[in-house]
């Protein structure tokens, strides 16, 4: 296997072929943000949080599936990735009806982290206030329209882990939305398996164990990577 | 040609929760007509809380007022018990009660060291820039120390039960969430005797007053027949939050301590309960319903509960009451003596709090009931510091909310504040000039009801005094303002 080397904000790497920018900074003790990225499940890039800066690349570029390349010169943190990270985080809080006091999140959400880490201590944006609906058919689970960031994590782990492959998103631009079956009830999709891993790795309080009140809902996405480990290396023994 | 009509108007009313103004009608002659106390905030909870699931209905409600989210998130968690259909596990029941005493204690202490005392103490006339808990301190800071002390009790109790002192959401449908540690429960027992010797002494101190200062008081603030209403419990005994379910239910009694109507359960409120709406105030007023709004207006909170109970059935508070109602007849009619009502249930719950301390299940650890939507319709009921309220809600059949209806304790006392105001203008209220004393009094009439107006239009915010004349075309004459 070759080796690539590359420097990230100043440091000189060495990381295997086929490594992406994020595994490279993260190995090297290097902290970029991510909402939609989760380790198991195949990266979209849809969130924009891990955009960083690579000289001569002429624009911003996403550090979960840009591969890193030879002679590569990265910066993770500048003024402006910072700016854009907040702004980011924002956009994700004005689009949404994000009230952290009464959620079941509260405490234990990335969303909430970001705004904490990238400084957002208020909007500078407007809030839109969208009119969106609760999904309560599931006799286990819930699904909160208002606090869904369409990070699709929900979507890829029931595809790609559970196979059952319940959810999509439906719709355009700011009508986008989680679907369940072609846009059923949740309750009414035979296809669910009832596994409850779209809650384990939903970063917010979008899908939640019904009767979960405020900040009751811890999810544990290290569940499903020690899941996608076993199932690839055959080690079912911790 | 008569000289014009006028209004007085008292915008914002202060050291109340809430926004609010007051207007003083006079009529030809310059005599008060009317007086109307408008509560001049809006805020849509019932309406925004449409389309959640049930079980975030503690968490939101509680947000209402920062003063008293006990009582909602305890009014909540209980619409949601039977919304689960569930009996809750006994010692989830005690718990509740021990933070709603503590609910109680806190609030009352709040109402009458901070918001009230300054009135008794520094007088009437005094500087109205110093009659605050600032110029208490100043002048007494024994006491004001003592209320501080009394309050930060309370909390304390609240924060040991649901890990804050504010919006803790630790009630939920079927329980709660944290049973109590062994720790906690002798860290409050350990509070306990210095929150009765406080009360003790505000109890001592407020009596004298009243023999010494305050006769006139009674006969002008608020001094009128009416209905009371709120919970007994089993024999009548003083109760604070057990509802129809467990074989306690609502009393209401006429001011000559007859008993109108028993064990009404809150489910059928709306079959005995009414609310009228009046375009000049976004607070509604309720009445019971076969009455009339007139004749069914009735006054809810400390005094009620304790003009409708036999007795409280501990022995400090049931001293207290026997001599409450030496002082003020069977059934007390002076709403100021809310203000002594208010100190007699801070007794009574800290005597009831070292009973539940003491009950060795008290710290058992099976505390929450679990189970899906049993029923689609539910009403729960809670006494708050300041009266009685009921949630009300419908759930779909997933349980989402469908409908909501709030009745809160301070738009139940709103005939009364209004009747109140108006007594106390026709008294003190002489020729045409607008004096720092009648406003004062006026306001301190609101203040006996402790009136927490973020609750009651589900408002909050701090609020100015304005005095506004107007005559009897509509305009403008004469304004007197405090910021």
């Amino acid at each position: 296997m070759s080796v690539h080397t590359l420097r990230i904000d100043g440091r000189d790497l060495a990381v295997p072929e086929g490594t992406t920018l994020l595994q490279a900074a993260r190995e090297a003790g290097i902290a970029i943000p991510t909402l939609c990225h989760l380790e198991g499940l195949s990266p979209v890039a849809a969130c924009r949080l891990c955009l960083v800066e690579v000289e001569g690349a002429g624009k911003l570029l996403p550090a979960c599936i840009t591969p890193a390349s030879e002679g590569m010169v990265v910066h993770t943190a500048t003024p402006r990735l910072q700016d854009i990270r907040r702004t980011v985080v924002e956009l994700l809080f004005t689009e949404g009806n994000h009230v952290c006091a009464i959620c079941v999140a509260n405490g234990h959400c990335e969303l909430q982290d970001l705004a904490v880490s990238t400084g957002m201590d208020h909007s500078r944006l407007p809030y839109r206030f969208p009119d969106r609906h609760v999904d309560l058919s599931h006799p286990f689970f819930g699904l909160d329209h208002n606090r869904c960031v369409l990070c699709t994590r929900c979507v890829r782990v029931c595809d790609e882990v559970e196979g059952a492959h319940v959810w999509d998103v439906g719709w355009r631009g700011e009508h986008c939305r989680i679907i369940a079956g072609l846009e059923e009830p949740w309750g009414a999709v035979d296809a669910c398996t009832d596994c409850g891993k779209c809650v384990e790795v939903c970063p917010t309080g979008a899908l939640f164990h019904k009767g979960d009140t405020t900040a009751e809902k811890q999810g544990e996405p290290a569940r499903l990577q020690a899941l996608v480990h076993a199932r690839r290396h055959q080690q079912w023994d911790p | 040609m008569s000289p014009p009509r006028r209004t007085i108007t008292i915008d914002p009313v202060t050291r109340i929760e809430g926004h609010a103004k007051i207007t003083i009608q006079l009529d030809d002659a310059g005599a008060v007509e009317t007086a109307r106390f408008h509560v001049t905030e809006y805020r849509g909870f019932e309406k925004f809380c449409e389309g959640r699931p049930f079980t975030e209905m503690a968490a939101i409600t509680a947000r209402i007022c920062g003063i008293c989210p006990v009582s909602h998130l305890l009014a909540a968690a209980k619409t949601g018990d039977k919304i689960l259909a569930v009996t809750i596990p006994p010692t989830a029941e005690k718990l509740r009660r021990l933070m709603n005493l503590a609910q109680l204690t806190q609030s009352h202490a709040l109402s009458f060291f901070h918001l009230s005392s300054p009135d008794f103490l520094l007088g009437w006339d005094s500087d109205p820039a110093r009659r605050n808990v600032f110029g208490l301190i100043a002048a007494n800071p024994d006491l004001a120390r003592a209320g501080i002390r009394l309050r930060q009790f309370g909390q304390g109790v609240i924060e040991a039960l649901g890990g804050r002192k504010i919006h803790a959401a630790w009630s939920v449908p079927g329980g709660v969430r944290e049973p109590l540690s062994e720790e906690t429960r002798l860290r409050i027992q350990a509070g306990l005797p210095e929150a009765f010797a406080i009360t003790e002494r505000a109890l001592g101190l407020f009596k004298t007053l009243l023999d010494t200062q305050l006769g006139e008081e009674l006969g002008i603030f608020g001094n009128f027949p009416s209905l009371f209403l709120g919970l007994v419990g089993p024999g009548a005994l003083w109760e604070h939050h057990r509802g129809a379910e467990a074989g306690c239910g609502i009393r209401i009694v006429d001011s000559a301590g007859v008993v109108v109507a028993d064990g009404l359960r809150e489910d059928d409120y709306a079959s005995f309960l009414a609310e009228a709406v009046e375009p000049w105030s976004y607070l509604k007023f309720p009445y019971v319903k076969a009455l009339g709004p007139e004749a069914g207006s009735y006054r809810v909170g400390p005094l009620a509960r304790l003009n409708l109970c036999e007795r409280i059935g501990t022995e400090q508070a049931d001293r207290e009451l026997l001599e409450l109602r030496q002082r003020g007849g069977r059934v007390v009619t002076a709403s100021f003596l809310y203000h002594l009502a208010r100190l007699i249930e801070i007794l009574a719950c800290l005597e009831q709090m070292q009973q539940l301390l003491d009950d060795p299940t008290i710290t058992a650890t099976h505390v929450r009931a679990r189970a899906g939507v049993n029923a689609h319709e539910a009403v729960g009921v809670s006494e708050a510091p300041r009266g009685t309220l009921f949630h009300h809600y419908r759930v779909d059949e997933n349980g989402l909310i469908e409908a909501v209806n709030l009745i809160i304790a301070t738009g139940q006392n709103n005939g009364a504040m209004n009747r109140t105001v108006t007594q106390i203008a026709r008294h003190y209220l002489s020729g045409e000039r607008l004096t720092e004393g009648l406003l004062n009094r006026v306001e301190a009439g609101i203040r006996c009801f402790d009136p927490c107006l973020s609750c009651s239009t589900h408002a909050a915010g701090q609020m100015p005094l304005l005095v506004e004349l107007v005559g009897a075309d509509g305009q403008l004459r004469d304004v007197l303002r405090r910021d």
